[in-house]
């Protein structure tokens, strides 16, 4: 850095370490490192460090991380989604009443139901873009009338609280197409039982940094989520920009519901109600402001760490997984206020 | 006929403009030239039809009498975008930038630099960072890391980035909405001097603000607005500072107001 006469002699007050701590999701992965440290300490079954007790904590993590980032980019954007928990189970029924009461093959049903996420997430975008109503109240709506239609189909359609059987086909056999389904959505890889939701998780984080980093439509959510006037009139398509992420966010919590439908082979009516505030939470704990314009995406795939490692690493404590909400409570605390503490310390003047 | 030879030559011009809002007579009967490569003055106090004004030129509104000129040509806009188009950039006092974005990020806000095809298209950062820096500092706003966010700037040099980034961007007319109101005395003379470098870069400018100090200092030609009309039109040369602060003020209002609370003349 020295040789180079182009830098400005005032920058030297910004060292590596400075802008390493002005990362948003710094204060997370400090808390993972801790959270990580503590559990491999308190284990009493001696599998929490090993590639199998790996394999099991990712496996909770990415089910989570895969809508935690989305739901990261959502808020960078000034929103919120409440609706992206009951979302997964809606997705898992939705698919898996085309497929058992409509007799749709697997991939088309699988397809239909990316369709029909990003139907309920453009509604989404579309009423809190032009009713100018708070995305709380708006998704909080769609959280509820979704939990309800929930119930009510699956009822009608199945006399019953669940829908099962995806994987049997007509003649006793397994049904065409699942197979390859289970594949790609819900098989394991390598002998320590790591799932493939894993790499979906790791890939889907990737791909959205990139886009948060390195693309106009990045930039776009930065702006509209910092100050959307500003935005507007620089001539950001604020409106866009909003739905796409809506969009993305329920698009997400479908790739988890049909990830939770093949693995299952079957959906509960009630599936993924009271998740919506575990990403939140992932989010947040990652460093992403609740006001809007600030955060990253892969602070929400290290939020999501802590609470896969939270959830599997007091099991392994084997102490009463009832706990594991205090320790969540805690963790959202003492994160939120790390950062806030970091950023004042190494931001200066960003608020 | 003279009047229309002498639009021609302007590059924003209104004749005869008036806007209603039912039955709110917000401005009537305005005309004004924009020469090129001038600084002309809009002042007005609160309630003059300022901001009207400036929503009719930048096409936020279209006004309901009377004709607008753009290079001479009659010309009407329809939204913002399109006066934008027309190389008429507005930068708005405190709307223009985002506080927790990056300089550079914030400068290419909506016309971001890319390189590659879809879906790889990406952001060229590096470039962007460097030819940010330097704009800036061709504007004389000598940012010392682009990755900083606006926030951490002063209230003048963020309203410099706005106005580096309309000159950028291809503006040849820059209509600045109170840009030093915010402003402390020290950081009015930075934005000014900005205002004075892109008018020798061949830019004109509207300067709007309700300071005739401000004003007197960089502007060429000055309109004074009142009730939604135009009270007077003044150049540098028939003009001293003390009949603009005088006029601005409501002169012989002033001075009953100055006997009246029993100061020295």
């Amino acid at each position: 850095m020295s040789t180079t006469t182009a830098v400005d002699d005032r920058v030297a007050t910004t060292s590596s370490i400075t802008r390493i701590m002005r990362r948003p999701e710094i204060g997370a992965a400090m808390g993972a490192l801790v959270v990580y440290i503590f559990f491999a300490f308190v284990d009493q079954t001696g599998t929490f460090f090993s590639l199998d007790g790996t394999a099991r904590w990712t496996d909770v993590a990415s089910t989570y991380g895969i809508i935690a980032v989305a739901v990261a980019m959502l808020m960078i954007g000034g929103e919120f989604d409440l609706s992206s928990g009951v979302m997964i189970g809606s997705s898992g029924l939705f698919a898996g009443l085309l497929i058992t009461e409509y007799n749709i093959a697997v991939w088309p049903a699988i397809l239909l139901t990316f369709v029909f996420a990003a139907g309920i997430g453009f509604t989404n975008g579309w009423l809190v873009v032009t009713t100018g109503l708070p995305s709380f109240i708006v998704t909080l709506a769609m959280f509820f009338s979704l939990r309800g239609i929930n119930l009510g189909v699956t009822k009608v359609l199945t006399d019953t609280v669940r829908v099962a059987g995806v994987d049997e086909g007509a003649d006793g056999g397994v049904r065409p197409g699942f197979a390859s389904a289970e594949t790609v959505f819900a098989s394991t890889l390598t002998q320590y039982n790591f799932r493939i939701a894993v790499v979906w998780w790791i890939v889907l984080t990737i791909i959205a940094t990139l886009v948060l980093t390195r693309t106009k439509f990045g930039n776009w959510i930065y702006a509209v989520g910092g100050d959307q006037n500003a935005a507007r009139n620089t001539g950001v398509p604020v409106r866009r920009t909003k739905i796409i992420l809506f969009m993305y966010v329920s698009m997400s919590s479908c790739l988890v519901g049909i990830i939770s439908l093949t693995r299952l082979k079957s959906m509960q009516a009630g599936q993924g109600v009271t998740q919506e505030f575990i990403f939140i939470i992932a989010a947040v704990v990652g460093g992403c402001l609740l006001t809007g314009g600030y955060g990253s995406a892969i602070g929400g795939t290290i939020g999501a760490a802590i609470i896969g490692m939270a959830f599997i690493g007091i099991a392994y404590a084997q102490w009463n997984t009832d706990w594991t909400w205090l320790f969540l409570g805690l963790i959202l605390f003492a994160a939120v206020f790390t950062n806030s503490l970091i950023r004042r310390r190494f931001q200066g003047a960003r608020r | 006929m003279t009047e229309t030879s002498t639009n021609e030559s302007a590059a924003l011009a209104l004749e005869n403009v008036g806007k209603r809002f039912g039955s709110v007579i917000a401005l009537q009967d305005v005309s004004m030239r924009v020469p090129r490569q001038q600084v002309t003055c809009v002042l007005g106090d609160n309630g003059a039809g300022k901001s009207t004004l400036i929503k009719i030129l930048s096409g936020v509104h279209t006004p309901t009498e009377g004709q607008m000129y753009v290079d001479g040509e009659p010309t009407t806009f329809n939204s913002p975008r399109e006066a934008l188009d027309n190389g008429i950039a507005t930068v708005y006092q405190d709307l223009a930038t985002v506080p927790l974005m990056a300089v550079w990020r914030n400068f290419y806000l909506g016309n971001e630099p890319t390189k590659g095809f879809w879906p790889f298209r990406g952001l060229r950062t590096k470039y962007a960072k460097e030819s940010c820096k330097s704009e800036l500092a061709q504007m004389g706003i000598d940012i010392r890391d682009p990755d900083q966010p606006v926030g951490t700037l002063s209230g003048g040099e963020r309203q410099a980035v706005s106005i580096a980034r309309a000159i950028h961007f291809g503006a040849n007319v820059l209509i600045l909405d109170e840009p030093t109101s915010a402003l402390g005395v020290k950081q009015s003379g930075v934005v000014l001097k900005h205002i004075r470098t892109a008018a020798e870069s061949g830019i004109s400018v509207v300067f709007i603000t309700h300071n005739p100090h401000h004003a007197y200092l960089v502007g060429d030609n000055f309109y004074l607005l009142n009730r939604g009309r135009m009270l007077a039109e003044y150049t540098k040369e028939t003009v001293s500072r003390e009949e603009l602060v005088k006029a601005m003020a409501g002169g012989a209002e002033l001075d009953a107001l100055a006997h009246e609370l029993g100061a020295e003349g």
